[in-house]
């Protein structure tokens, strides 16, 4: 479903990510970890297609097409989806109307039928059900005074809305308290499939615990240090980061 | 003689000919603007208060007075649209219209046509008319005076409080013509009152709109003033707004500014009596060539006043934008609390913004505060609208029109919020325009 080939890019004068080399199939949650300043939310931009992140090298082919040509709009209604580890305020445009439009747009690129306001609030409720979201969030502007939790919720409202193929989840859990952190795995896992893929970016193994990935990926300094099962993800809690550097690196794997 | 003066000659050689209308109640008022404005001219822009708006291009303009068209109903209801739903006062060319016009009967607001008035009901129902704005300072203002034939006077009497909002609609109808509209509004104590005053146009796209609007609140009563600039063209707009609150009066204005080739607003608020409140509004949406220069002078005379100002400027093209606010402390005006703010969103490389807060504070006790920002489209909002599927043009679109809502949200008449939609997005896809 995704395949990243010696991905390399670049954020201002740094050069960020240095050789990537990743495979993810459909139906794989492979999980990313990492210490700060690695190059996790870079990778994840690149992917979703912030202008700001500048691909020197390397190639990302998503359903067998070139992932980087496209525009980040393109890429949304071709499946792809990130939760933004820090979801942006945008005040004076009401969540319900951004829903709505993000929602349509996505239909009419499927060449399905635009949702009418009635459908629409019937769907948006029931997710905001799912992920226990008060509906008044509907008529406040976009993450506008919304609380860390908050914010989180209403990404992964938008994940359950937009139903995309291929989902990053960049620290979805960071700041959540354990009941936010359930509501935000359960939302993940409701949307795992056998033609889904995920990314889940995180700093911690609690995460790994309630969205059980099927490879984990260590990324220091913008490679990947080491890849390896689940049972990487607690080494990684016991040992920390510190080890990685003196050992060889593993294999890349995917 | 100067391009400037020789236009200050013309527009004086037409006080003439509107003398010889009649109206003699109305001929010592015209008399003083005529004076006053035969002192000053059209300001240079030497003036400090002028020096970002040349009038040069409307000293080219030979204007003049109006014809006087007849407007059908269905005419002003294409553009004044929606007529809400509350009492209308229309005034044509600067006159009013009685057939167009829908005062409710027995209403408490007291709503009359100042050219109707004898010379002793003038004096008793327009008493302090041409008080709060001083044509020995302001051209523009005695020029509408030295030119007045009508005006809507407005009387709250004391204790009433109306619910339904007065909508006075100014129409313009005729090419290269000067309009005087005017408007006096009078709230007595403890009473309230809401009024639109709508300028739009039917065929006066050009020529000169000078407007004048005074505003006396009295003690514990409230007014709000709403003023749209909606005659989408290229003509010339000029506002004085003068306003004074007394004791424990609030007096709220929005002024929204969708049009004009060069617009001039002033508007001017006296807080005379201590715990008197004064909430200031404006937007303004340029694009093209459009020049849109607000000032504003807020005077805190006594102690314990509140003033909250929030003007937005969005502009594109090659249009400029001027704001000047001036906050006033006078000495002895102990726990002033005045609060300023001026973001403006440019939407092209070629605009422009000139903004200047003024902050003279005489007292110490006083809690004031000011900022302005000039910004381009917030770059992470655009990717994380298009990071939703969303294009962006319409991400563009929708973080301009998110930025300008938040003047349109805090209208105090709700019904406009909707209404004044259609109007806002027109002006919006000029400004996004490039050149
Ligand atoms: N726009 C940018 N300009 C310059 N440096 C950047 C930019 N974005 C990220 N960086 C730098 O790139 C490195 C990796 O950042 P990031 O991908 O956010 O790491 P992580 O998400 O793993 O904590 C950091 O050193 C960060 O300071
Ligand atoms: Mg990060």
């Amino acid at each position: 479903m995704l395949e990243i080939k010696n991905l390399h890019a670049r954020a201002g004068e740094n050069e960020i990510l240095k050789g990537i080399d990743l495979t993810i199939a459909g139906g794989e949650v492979h999980a990313i970890m990492g210490p700060n300043g690695s190059g996790k939310s870079t990778l994840s931009n690149v992917l979703a297609g912030r202008p700001t992140v500048e691909v020197t090298a390397g190639s990302v082919t998503y359903d067998g097409k070139n992932l980087l040509e496209l525009e980040p709009e393109e890429r949304a209604r071709e499946g792809v989806f990130l939760a933004f580890q820090y979801p942006v305020e945008i005040p004076g445009v009401t969540n319900s109307y951004f829903l709505k439009a993000s929602v349509n747009a996505v239909r009419r690129h499927r060449g399905e039928e635009e949702l009418d306001a009635m459908d629409f609030l019937q769907l948006v409720r029931e997710k905001m059900k799912a992920v226990e979201m008060d509906e008044k969030f509907l008529h406040r502007a976009i993450n506008e005074g919304f609380s860390g939790g908050e914010k989180k919720r209403n990404e992964i409202l938008q994940m359950a809305l937009l139903e995309p193929r291929f989902a990053i989840l960049d620290e979805a859990d960071s700041g959540l308290d354990i009941d936010a952190l359930r509501i935000v795995a359960d939302g993940v896992n409701r949307l795992r499939g056998p033609d889904r893929g995920m990314l889940v970016i995180t700093h911690y193994q609690r995460l790994l615990e309630y969205i059980v990935p099927d490879f984990v990926h260590v990324l220091a300094e913008g490679r990947i240090a080491t890849s390896g099962g689940k049972e990487l993800a607690l080494e990684l809690e016991e040992r920390g980061y510190g080890w990685l550097e003196t050992e060889p690196k593993g294999a890349a794997a995917g | 003689m100067s391009a400037l003066s020789e236009a200050s000659e013309h527009l004086l050689g037409l006080h003439e000919p509107v003398m010889a209308r009649g109206d003699g109640a109305l001929a010592a008022l015209r008399q003083t603007g005529r004076d006053h404005f035969a002192a000053l001219g059209l300001p240079h822009p030497q003036l400090e208060e002028w020096r970002y708006t040349n009038l040069a291009p409307l000293a080219k303009e030979r204007f003049t007075l109006p014809a006087r068209r007849a407007v059908s109903r269905a005419d002003l209801e294409a553009v004044a649209c929606p007529v809400f739903a509350c009492s209308l006062c229309v005034f044509i060319d600067g006159i009013y219209d009685p057939a167009l016009s829908a005062l409710g009967a027995g209403a408490d607001l007291h709503v009359e046509s100042l050219a109707a008035l004898s010379a002793s009901e003038l004096a008793q129902s327009a008493a302090g008319l041409d008080t709060l704005v001083d044509g020995k300072l302001h051209p523009f203002a005695a020029l509408n005076t030295a030119l007045l034939e009508d005006a809507a006077i407005v009387r709250a009497p004391r204790g009433t409080r109306t619910a339904e909002p007065l909508h006075v609609v100014f129409v313009s109808t005729g090419a290269g013509e000067v309009r005087s509209p005017r408007l006096f509004i009078v709230a007595e104590d403890d009473s309230q009152v809401r009024v639109i005053q709508d300028h739009v146009s039917l065929g006066g796209e050009s020529g000169l709109t000078n407007a004048v609007t005074e505003v006396r609140v009295g003690s514990n009563a409230e007014v709000d003033c709403i003023t749209l600039q909606r005659d989408t063209a290229d003509g010339f707009l000029v506002s004085n707004l003068a306003a004074q609150v007394e004791r424990s009066g609030r007096f709220g204005s929005s002024v929204l500014t969708f049009g004009g080739r060069l617009v001039r607003n002033d508007l001017s608020v006296v807080l005379a009596g201590e715990g008197a409140e004064a909430r200031m509004n404006g937007l303004f949406v340029g694009g093209g060539k459009r020049l849109i220069d607000n000032h504003t002078l807020v005077d805190h005379a006594v102690p314990h006043c509140t003033s909250h100002e929030l003007y937005k400027g969005l502009l594109g093209g090659q249009s400029r934008g001027v704001f000047r606010g001036r906050v006033l402390v006078r000495p002895g005006a102990q726990k002033t609390w005045a609060e300023q703010s001026n973001p403006n969103l440019l939407l092209s490389r070629n605009a422009e913004i000139d903004t200047k807060p003024q902050l003279e504070i005489h007292a110490d006790d006083v809690k004031c505060s000011h900022g302005s920002a000039i910004g381009q489209l917030h770059e992470e909002a655009l990717f994380y609208l298009r990071s939703r599927a969303i294009d962006e043009h319409e991400a563009r679109g929708l973080l301009t029109r998110g930025f300008a809502r938040e003047v349109l949200d805090a209208l105090p008449v709700e019904a406009l919020r909707e209404g004044l939609e259609a109007t806002l997005e027109a002006s919006l896809g000029e400004a996004a325009q490039d050149e």
